[in-house]
């Protein structure tokens, strides 16, 4: 991310900010909800138990929230670079047919290699689908923001013919895959814990989220512990430096990019191999672009990342729940309540920095 | 006089004792597909023939909108957790969702509409729409000038072209010599919220001569009856009866009753005569008509009226086979 106008001690500008902004926009959602004519204290309580109050609603925020650390750490990585990467939706739908051709061809392999070999194919489409623009950019300097949206459109298209003409199963009225075969698979959670004595509810959450966590733990080791992620973020804050301490900007640009992709990979895994089993169309539902209010609110730290997709998870969730028990609360307000929270945390940035910042001053001089 | 009265104000009470003792307690549920309650068509009717039930019976359901593919499967498995029956889940996309939930809660009542699900406590409910595509065919073939006549498709799908094979039957039925022209508007779920869409293919047909167009496109058939409707031409409607859309612009239109289906596994729950099984819905079952009212009365010549009555009744009784596309994926016509 590029740096701050404002100055900032350090917790502030990590926890206090971000906490401005979430507790801002919970505000102005309650403000909403009052306007419907619900009660705001009601509804946060409800979503609040919806998504934490009890076993089930647990597994289901932490199977959204997979999603989100997968997209929140791709755009995260490629912030460090200093490219803004809006094409998760495209990488993951990627990530998804390769993941989908890799099943359908690993109907023989033994089970303990075919969800490896399975995810492995997920990551590597998606980093391919991301490699390009970052190839375009490094090598003849087409913005990635314009190459990676435009890329969304070319993985949707693709994966419609796909679907359609190529792997979809026959005769079917969605466009969809036959069903992977079960060894390429990830075990769901509450089927993996059962013989240890956990009794869990059914819900979606499966081992992919084990990979999120190992995910986040990788990306940071990688930028804050590595050479690699040394250049990176060298060559995100100021490239003609990088280049002067022997940093190749357009390597760093097109490895960033790539990694960046096979995180957004992660999506088609949770999705696709974890939860459908078959590829649908659309299972990227958005999450693409939530990735990058995730990763802004996460300030492109791994654990504020893991952080912000359990917000989003709780309030994809509780949400569901709230929309479940109050019908006036109808799933698009839910959008409404979500779409608030990105403005804030993600675009009203500044202005909170600024009245922080201006807050601490006062404190200081009092 | 006294002692009559008591005894027939004694029956009345033992009467109205059995009819709740026949009736059963029920706690219904609806699940809509993801195009969302108020689509003006295909939801809409399960939405309509639930409220039916709520207003008549006074007995309230519970209905959500999934925003997304996890949520329709959570959502059937809280309904049925909270003992919810029956549950009907609105449109194909929710079978497997379904045969999971309903194999878990072998207790519970559950429907699926347009969608077959083979287990011992799922009522599956599909419609005949070739046999309505057919009579709305004869219609707009009877009321062409041109003898050209088009069909709009929303996603091409089988369940689709199930529509345009009955309705190119139909035309072929009333003019053998009839020239019919056929577009779907995507191979995507997009393409049944796309009227502009829906809009330019009906008038490509129209400046081919066409001027009589069918849509079976959900909300991109707005714009297909717009189109005929601005172009001076006749639209065809679908689903729910769209004659008042553009009244007098629009010839008739194709019904599927699924607000009658709704309602009526709702009420035999309550009566106690819910049957598990598949049944297919047509003319003959009144799952499918079509629409005849004040917007289109001046529309519908008597001999188109006759014929129409007239098919009809040879469908309903078997003298003349509407060929299915879903049976062979086929349309040999």
């Amino acid at each position: 991310m590029s740096a701050a106008p404002i100055d900032l001690p350090r917790w502030a500008d990590v926890a206090l900010v971000p906490l401005v902004s979430v507790a801002a926009a919970l505000l102005v959602a309650g403000l909403v909800v009052v306007g419907i004519g619900e009660n705001p204290l009601e509804a946060t309580a409800l979503l609040l138990r919806g998504a934490l109050g009890s076993a089930e609603g647990i597994g289901f925020t932490l199977y959204y929230a997979t999603n989100f650390i997968f997209t929140g750490l791709a755009v995260a990585v490629a912030f460090h670079a200093g490219l803004f990467n809006i094409g998760g939706e495209g990488q993951a739908t990627v990530a998804g047919i390769c993941a989908a051709v890799a099943c359908t061809a690993l109907g023989s392999v033994p089970g303990f290699l075919a969800a490896p070999l399975a995810i492995l194919a997920a990551a590597a489409g998606g980093a391919l689908w991301a490699f390009i623009p970052g190839w375009l950019q490094a090598k003849r300097g087409s913005h990635v923001v314009i190459t990676t949206i435009m890329l969304n459109f070319v993985a949707a298209t693709l994966i419609v013919y796909l679907l359609r003409e190529v792997i979809g199963k026959p005769g079917s009225m969605q466009p969809e895959t036959p069903d992977f075969p079960t060894s390429a698979v990830l075990t769901p959670m509450h089927r993996l814990l059962a013989p240890l004595g956990i009794n869990l509810p059914a819900t979606p959450l499966n081992t992919s989220f084990l990979l999120a966590l190992a995910a986040l733990f990788a990306v940071w080791l990688l930028i804050w512990r590595t050479r690699l992620g040394y250049a990176i973020r060298t060559v995100g804050a100021n490239p003609r430096a990088a280049a002067y301490a022997g940093i190749s900007p357009a390597a760093v640009t097109m490895i960033a990019m790539t990694i960046s992709g096979a995180l957004a990979g992660g999506l088609a895994v949770n999705e696709a191999l974890g939860v459908q089993h078959r590829l649908v169309l659309d299972f990227t539902a958005g999450y693409g672009f939530v990735g990058i209010a995730v990763a802004l609110m996460g300030r492109g730290h791994p654990v504020g990342v893991g952080l912000a997709a359990l917000l989003f998870g709780v309030l994809y969730q509780g949400g569901a729940e709230l929309s479940f028990d109050k019908p006036t609360i109808t799933r698009d307000m839910v959008v409404v309540i979500g779409g608030v929270l990105i403005l804030f945390a993600g675009a009203l940035d500044g202005l909170f920095r600024r009245l922080v910042a201006s807050m601490l001053a006062t404190g200081r001089t009092a | 006089m006294r002692m009559g009265s008591f005894a027939a104000a004694l029956a009345g009470v033992a009467l109205s004792a059995m009819a709740a003792l026949a009736q059963q307690p029920i706690k219904p549920a609806v699940v809509y597909d993801k195009g969302g309650k108020f689509d003006k068509s295909f939801n809409e009717g399960v939405f309509i023939g639930a409220d039916r039930f709520r207003k008549e019976t006074g007995v309230e359901f519970r209905d959500f909108e999934p925003a997304n593919d996890a949520q329709i499967e959570q959502a059937l498995r809280r309904f049925a957790r909270d003992g919810h029956s029956p549950i009907i889940a609105v449109g194909f996309s929710q079978a497997t969702a379904l045969q999971k939930v309903a194999a878990e809660f072998p207790d519970l009542k559950f429907t699926i509409i347009d969608m077959v699900v083979e287990l011992p406590n799922v009522q599956s409910i599909v419609f005949k729409e070739h046999e309505g595509s057919y009579l709305v065919g004869l219609l707009g073939a009877m009321a062409s000038k041109t003898n050209k006549v088009g069909f709009v498709g929303g996603m091409d799908i089988p369940l689709i072209r199930r529509f345009a094979c009955g309705y190119v039957q139909g035309v072929k039925a009333a003019k053998p010599g009839a020239e019919i022209f056929q577009n779907m508007t995507g191979s995507t779920p997009a393409a049944w919220s796309d009227p502009v869409k829906g809009g330019e293919l009906a008038k490509s047909q129209i400046d081919r001569g066409a001027d009589v167009v069918y849509h079976a496109a959900g909300g991109t058939g707005i714009g297909v009856l717009r189109a005929a409707a601005d172009a001076g031409k006749l639209g065809i409607g679908v689903d729910s009866n769209q004659n008042g859309l553009h009244p007098g612009k629009v010839l008739t239109s194709m019904l599927k009753r699924v607000d009658i289906a709704a309602f009526n596994s709702f009420k035999a729950a309550r009566d106690g005569a819910w049957k598990p099984g598949t049944s297919v819905l047509g003319l003959k079952e009144d799952g499918i008509d079509w629409a005849l009212d004040e917007h289109n009365k001046a529309l519908i010549t008597p001999e188109m009226k006759a014929a129409a009555d007239k098919a009809r009744a040879d469908i309903i009784s078997g003298a003349v086979k509407v060929h299915d596309y879903m049976s062979d994926q086929k349309c040999t016509m």
